[in-house]
């Protein structure tokens, strides 16, 4: 499946020891040996070949706020086993061990911070974390992001890396979709915007909810964005796959998000999109509007 | 509390029933509890799904909007409905059901039966996952009141995006999982042959999801199973969304949209 041993990168941040400390690595792109330091610089992108590599969401979050304005919230919640769930080994266990080797306590990161002068509140996805799934704490961290920005009619921006919902948490995963959905209507019919960042991989439930629910949807270069996996898919049709297939680009080709970015122009590209957005979208003394005013229950009457 | 193994091999039968061939289908249940039912065709963006069908119909008094996913009986019927695994435009036509149904006031009645969306390469160029996200806000906020009753599977994802609601009601012998006991085993196992160990770790069986609040109601099948006796399966079913539908009615809009809201925001809160 994934190696993300090879794929994460360690960038300045505040809080250090967090990223994976390697000597020399690899592009798992072009094969060149990288050196670290040089390979900080370009912001974890390959100077060869482009290629972006994975970030830790602390490093994330470091790389596009205004320093020191980032204020972490909800940082004890943590996933809880309610199922009981055991495969290879019990869940509580792997808990334990993503807590230990990650040092946060959740595959996502989020609080209010400050982009480019605009006050915001923004979520990150940790990959690290049980492969960024979506399980009810993430949920509900995520949600708590998105009502936090509703409540203080700020822009929402949420960075997606995840393999979908958390299976070991079997339903009570799959119902985040519906509780994050619901909380982003809400602040979409508020009219407080909402940028996703989709880096690679997102995939499945997580795709197929809060991710893809934004008024504006940027991807990074060659991410993976998804719902069902190559594999799987290839298994239930032994389709070929066109070259590409699920790619950041490929999904631009096919109108499903607005831009590609390159992580060195992301943030220029978010300062312009909250530039834009935040003038219009959110006046200060914005009144909630509940859909029921603008659809009220007239019987339509045509023709 | 008998040993491991035997409620693995129970949970196992229950994921068997609910996937038995001869269970009824939505269309065996629609033609069974409404009348005047009218399909609606189409998406109208760019083709028809025949895993997702509906439109109105009526329930005595009322005309309801019907969205539910269909599987095949035969052969030729299970290629043409794709195995109940509906495209984006599947979602698409039941968006726009949503839409209709939001206009003139037609509570949504939701069968779910579905082991996923598909699986395909179409599917993904065609932005499957946000047709699924874009109903989830729909259904969030659509100003009526909306039932969904599972069949037989409710599979992911792809079942969640016809199955937002203000009730969420099972069939006995019905299913619902983040994933389909095959995938978990393949994903976390490595090895679908442990299947049956996945599907008990899940906790997918109706019986499951009322113990942990996430289903409201069990609708009882015929012994063995609603096969045996779709007349009495589907009687069961009519007078459990009667009775749900009834108790919505009741509800001031804006009180049943909170509710709503407050049904999924509790849901792993802390």
């Amino acid at each position: 499946m994934f190696r993300p041993k090879t794929r994460y990168v360690a960038l300045p941040s505040p809080r250090a020891g967090v990223g994976e400390e390697i000597d020399r690595l690899k592009c798992p792109k072009c094969d060149t040996s990288l050196e670290p330091a040089r390979l900080t610089t370009a912001l974890g992108v390959c100077y060869r070949c482009g290629y972006h590599f994975r970030l830790r969401a602390p490093e994330r979050i470091a790389m596009l706020v205004e320093p020191g304005s980032f204020h972490e919230e909800d940082q004890q919640i943590t996933a809880t086993d309610a199922l009981g769930f055991k495969d290879s080994q019990p869940y509580s266990k792997r808990i334990e061990q993503s807590r230990a080797s990650t040092g946060v306590n959740e595959a996502v990161t989020w609080g209010e911070a400050t982009l480019a002068g605009h006050p915001l509140v923004i979520v990150c996805l940790d990959f690290a974390f049980m492969g960024g799934s979506m399980g009810a704490a993430t949920g509900e961290k995520i949600t708590n992001g998105i009502e936090r920005a509703l409540h203080n009619r700020v822009p929402l921006l949420i960075i997606s890396a995840s393999g979908g919902a958390r299976m070991q948490e079997g339903m009570l995963s799959l119902m985040q979709m519906a509780k994050t959905a619901a909380a982003l209507g809400r602040l979409g019919a508020a009219g407080v915007p909402y940028i996703s960042l989709l880096t690679d991989p997102t995939m499945g439930g997580v795709t197929a909810s809060f991710a893809s629910l934004a008024d504006v949807i940027l991807a990074e270069p060659g991410a993976m964005i998804g719902f069902a996996g190559a594999r799987v898919i290839q298994q239930a049709t032994y389709e070929t796959l066109p070259e590409g297939f699920q790619t950041a680009e490929f999904l631009w080709q096919h109108g499903m998000i607005d831009l590609v970015v390159p992580r060195p122009e992301l943030p220029a590209v978010l300062r312009q999109l909250l530039d834009l957005y935040i003038k219009n979208g959110v006046a200060k003394d914005f009144e909630l509007q509940p859909r029921a005013n603008a659809s009220a229950p007239t019987p339509a009457v045509r023709g | 509390m008998t040993d491991n193994g035997s409620i693995a091999a129970a949970t196992w039968e229950q994921v068997e029933l609910a996937r038995h061939p001869d269970r009824p289908y939505a269309l065996d249940y629609i033609h069974a509890i409404f009348g005047n039912f009218f399909e609606l065709h189409g998406d109208r963006l760019f083709g028809d799904d025949h895993a997702i069908i509906g439109g109105p119909a009526a329930l005595d008094h009322r005309t309801v909007m019907v969205i539910a996913q269909q599987k095949g009986r035969t052969t030729a019927e299970r290629a043409m409905r794709n195995f109940g695994m509906a495209n984006p435009e599947g979602y698409r036509k039941a968006l726009r059901l949503i839409r209709q149904a939001e206009r003139f006031q037609f509570p949504i009645v939701a069968f779910v039966d579905t082991s996923g969306a598909f699986p395909g390469a179409g599917a993904e160029e065609r932005g499957i996952a946000w047709a699924i996200a874009e109903n989830l806000v729909a259904l969030a906020q659509a100003r009526i009141p909306i039932v969904t009753l599972v069949l037989g599977e409710g599979g992911s994802g792809g079942a969640l995006g016809i199955g937002v609601g203000d009730r969420l009601l099972m069939m006995e012998h019905s299913i619902y999982s983040v994933a389909m006991p095959e995938a978990c085993a393949s994903i976390l196992w490595r090895d679908i042959a442990r299947k049956v160990e996945a599907a008990q770790a899940l906790k997918l069986t109706a019986a499951d999801l009322k113990r942990m609040g996430l289903a409201d109601e069990i609708v009882p099948e015929p012994p063995g199973g609603a096969q045996h006796d779709y007349g009495m399966a589907a009687d069961a079913a009519g007078a459990a969304l009667r009775r749900q539908l009834a108790t919505l009615e009741a509800v001031a809009v804006d009180r049943l949209l909170e509710n709503r809201y407050q049904r999924y925001r509790r849901i792993g809160a802390t």
